[in-house]
């Protein structure tokens, strides 16, 4: 079969139903009670759980199911909703994720899961996951099992059953009916289709087997089954499908509530009582069901804001290509109107020059993505981490539907996934500390994302120990990464800084989760090759914020555009400090190098036309340079140039697969004339 | 190459100094005329720089100094073939480039016989058409920088 066009939307919608189970789960936790949470999780595995069978991907589907069948127990009050099964159940949808991931990246979603396999089933027949588990438990879910034996003569899973039960307390009759054809049937599947459209227009077919789709492929004997809930009499229903033409025979049989739950088998006899409960428990969840169809009503104006299609990035990447040229040729034609002076002409171009204005704007923000694709698998991390941990952590997300370029936000995960962990490992405080400390036991985590200006802001605050300066600086100074001398004279926020550097970690015991000394200089490093920079303020005892800066888009940057002889190169403007224009006689030599007294410090000067190799028609000796200071961390230095022409924003554009590595060029953009201009990549400059 | 089993190849032909040249057409996106090329700095001495190629910046390769042929001044008829293969796109500039003609592809011979100087590398057979020599390309090769 063909599946493979289907295998991107099948991950994509997998990994969309896991995080609504994830997010789910977790509200679950916070409202054990909340039948309709557990429908919503439940729906979510069921829907994947066809897919992936669809698909082929048993291990995956298998798991699913085992972890559906604890869910329909919870649904039904079978079990109770404690941290213990959470825990599995939130390990379970790991798996499932690592599962997706491996087909994503060409795998066969293949997994060793039958030790979480093994803790669903415990938790299925009622067994304590964990010896303390509630041993209530055992009694309870007896039933669990038992039903799925139960099932006469199509079997139901646990969805179709609730809406068999549902439909006959209001008053609606179940029936299984058997339908024969006629072993001499050409058409199977044109009567097969007959049948079915008798059927749904007296009620609702709940199940067929073969399934629909087998029954269409003609992939079936001469026989099928189908449940339907109707109001019509059985023999009503009976002739009707008769009428069809090649039916041969037609079995109705009802589904009473008792014959459809209790079972012939010897157990059901102890746990009838039981079950008899169960029935009960319907009712309230019947209820649940109304309230989610109440919420239902008003969920729908929810999803219809957000409704959306996938485009790859590469096709949006054309469009601003295309784009771009159109900007060309708009500056073309203003130029021309200009000249020709002709009315009509001049208010069309104008119009069009509105128009596209607009057309930039949307071309721009449709690569906008919210970074909530981040965000949303920070509260399970939370969870997991603190349980691991022992801590009460409480983590609240704020800014989550801020906007960025979807480059950014690829690139933004791993970087937030290490702050977090360090808030949540050397930040918040265990409960003992924070108690003895007059705090509350569970600590804070905050996580907010806003726009400012050009750029985004993301903070991780939390309300732990913050950081302990001479903890700090005793370590920096035995890892040799300041001198005692100097640390003396270092302010706080220079100290703060410190936890930067590489080869460097405050956390007296190395744990798991973050403290091998490899992180945060990581941190910092990826945060500045996106173009951004990242900064703590910290009070001990109180709590930490950092807080990163990043441009709204890796695609567009400012830059000072310079000419050095007939060539147009682009410095980025976060590493520019400023400009000047010097004289030939404040250049000082200094060990063969020349250096300029910038504001009192020596600047060393780098001369680009040398660098770049700009081929000089005629060699002129000017008495003034045109000079752009700029920066990398702490040095400075002082690029030579012919001219400055101005300050622009620019389309960042790669070089393309044939030029790599390029020295001290970082990319190229298309300049309004249509001429590529080359970027200068500072930081290769300042080795 | 990879029409090997076809009966006929469909090229681009285009001359350098006196000899004429093939590319399959596969691989030939489109044919520019010589435009604004934003010099490289600290590139091989082939490549001439980048273009603008509707919005992509596009990387040109001079053939002739590629090739190692003394390079001509730019006339009315030098073009920019633009290649594409999986992995990239490049312009090759070339004296002129006006033929697509279809080659039988046994009258390709994988193994040139000598054509002389330094393209011999860069070549994938020769094709003997009535009282053409058609000089086929082996782009990989001409692509790759550490040839």
């Amino acid at each position: 079969m063909e599946l493979n066009q289907y295998l991107e939307m099948f991950i994509e919608e997998s990994k969309e139903h896991l995080q609504s189970c994830s997010d789910n789960l977790l509200e679950l936790e916070k409202n054990p009670e909340d039948i309709a949470i557990v429908n919503e999780i439940f729906r979510s595995a069921h829907t994947l759980k066809g897919m992936s069978a669809t698909m082929g991907y048993e291990d995956l589907a298998d798991l699913t199911h085992k972890m559906e069948n604890v869910l329909d127990a919870i649904r039904n009050e079978k079990i109770l909703v404690t941290p213990d099964v959470l825990d599995v159940v939130f390990e379970s949808v790991d798996h499932l994720e690592a599962m997706v991931m491996n087909i994503a990246d060409g795998g066969d979603g293949k997994r060793d899961v039958s030790n979480t396999v093994a803790k669903l089933k415990r938790i299925e027949s009622g067994e304590p996951v964990q010896q303390n588990a509630v041993e209530l438990a055992a009694a309870e879910v007896a039933t669990t099992t038992l039903v799925e034996q139960n099932s006469p003569e199509l079997d139901y899973d646990s969805f179709e059953k609730t809406v068999i039960l549902q439909s006959t307390e209001q008053g609606f009759n179940a029936y299984e009916i058997s339908v024969t054809l006629r072993a001499d049937c050409l058409l199977k599947a044109a009567r097969v289709y007959m049948v079915f459209d008798i059927l749904e227009k007296n009620g609702d077919v709940v199940k067929s087997r073969p399934t629909v789709d087998k029954l269409e492929e003609e992939q079936f004997d001469q026989d099928f089954k189908v449940a339907l809930i109707t109001q019509t009499s059985v023999d009503e229903l009976h002739s009707k499908i008769l009428k069809v033409s090649e039916v041969e025979k037609v079995t109705i049989t009802q589904l009473t509530k008792d014959k459809f739950i209790t079972s012939a088998s010897a157990e059901a006899a102890t746990t009838i009582e039981e079950v008899r409960e169960n029935e009960n428990p319907i009712v309230p969840q019947q209820k649940g069901q109304e309230e989610s169809v109440s919420q239902k009503t008003s969920s729908p104006t929810k999803h219809a804001t957000s409704k959306t299609i996938r485009v790859s990035i590469e096709r949006l990447d054309i469009l601003m290509n295309l784009f771009e040229e159109l900007v060309i040729d708009r500056g073309r034609l203003q130029s021309i109107s200009t000249e020709v002076k002709h009315a009509e002409l001049n208010e069309t171009v104008e119009r069009m020059s509105r128009t596209m204005g607009d057309l930039q704007n949307i071309v721009l923000t449709m690569r906008m993505i919210p970074i909530e694709t981040v965000f949303n698998r920070f509260p399970k991390m939370v969870r997991t981490l603190s349980r691991d941990l022992k801590k009460k952590i409480n983590l609240e997300v704020i800014g989550a539907e801020t906007e960025l370029d979807r480059t950014v936000i690829d690139e933004i995960g791993d970087p937030l996934v290490h702050l977090i962990r360090n808030s949540v490992d050397h930040g918040i405080e265990s409960p003992e500390v924070r108690r003895a400390n007059g705090k509350p036991e569970e600590g804070n985590v905050t996580l907010r994302a806003y726009h400012s200006g050009n750029y985004v802001f993301i903070e991780i605050e939390d309300d732990g120990a913050g950081i302990n300066r001479d903890k700090v600086l005793n370590k920096a100074i035995s890892k040799g990464i300041v001198s005692k001398e100097i640390a003396s004279t270092l302010s706080d926020k220079q100290i703060n800084e410190l936890i930067f550097a590489s080869g460097f970690s405050t956390a007296d015991v190395i744990s798991d989760i973050s403290g091998r000394g490899v992180g945060l200089d990581v941190v910092k490093t990826t945060i500045e090759s996106l173009g951004g920079n990242i900064s703590i303020e910290s009070t001990e005892g109180v709590g930490s914020i950092f807080s990163i800066q990043l441009p709204l888009t890796l695609s567009i940057i400012s830059v000072m555009l310079v000419e050095i002889e007939q060539e147009t190169y682009a410095i980025p403007l976060s590493s520019i400090i400023e400009t000047s224009i010097i004289k030939n006689s404040d250049i000082l030599n200094a060990h063969n190098q020349k250096v300029i007294d910038f504001r009192g410090k020596v600047v060393p000067l780098i001369f680009l036309e040398e660098i770049f190799e700009v081929p000089r028609k005629e060699q002129i000796d000017q008495d003034y340079h045109s000079v752009v200071i700029v920066r990398k961390g702490e040095k400075l230095a002082g690029l030579v140039v012919d001219s400055f022409i101005g300050q622009q924003e620019i389309v960042l554009k790669s070089l393309g697969n044939y030029l790599t590595n390029i020295f001290a060029i970082s990319g190229a953009t298309i300049l309004g004339n249509g001429k590529v201009a080359l970027i200068v990549d500072c930081n290769a400059l300042m080795k | 190459m990879n029409a090997v089993e076809q009966e006929i190849l469909k090229v681009i032909v285009f001359q350098l100094a006196d000899k004429e040249y093939a590319i399959p057409l596969s691989n030939v996106q489109g044919i520019e005329k010589l435009m604004h090329i934003t010099r490289v700095p600290k590139t091989e001495k082939y490549v001439k720089g980048v273009i603008n190629l509707r919005g992509v910046v596009t990387p040109i390769i001079d053939l002739r100094e590629r090739f190692g042929i003394p390079v001509s001044d730019n006339e009315e008829t030098t073009r920019i073939i633009i290649i594409t293969t999986d992995e990239m796109e490049v312009g090759f500039v070339v004296d002129s480039a006006n033929d697509v003609i279809d080659i039988p592809v046994n009258a390709i011979e994988q193994q040139p016989e000598v054509v002389g100087s330094n393209e011999v590398d860069f070549i994938s057979g020769v094709a003997k058409l009535e009282n053409r020599l058609l000089i086929l390309l082996h782009l990989d090769k001409v692509l790759n920088p550490a040839e």
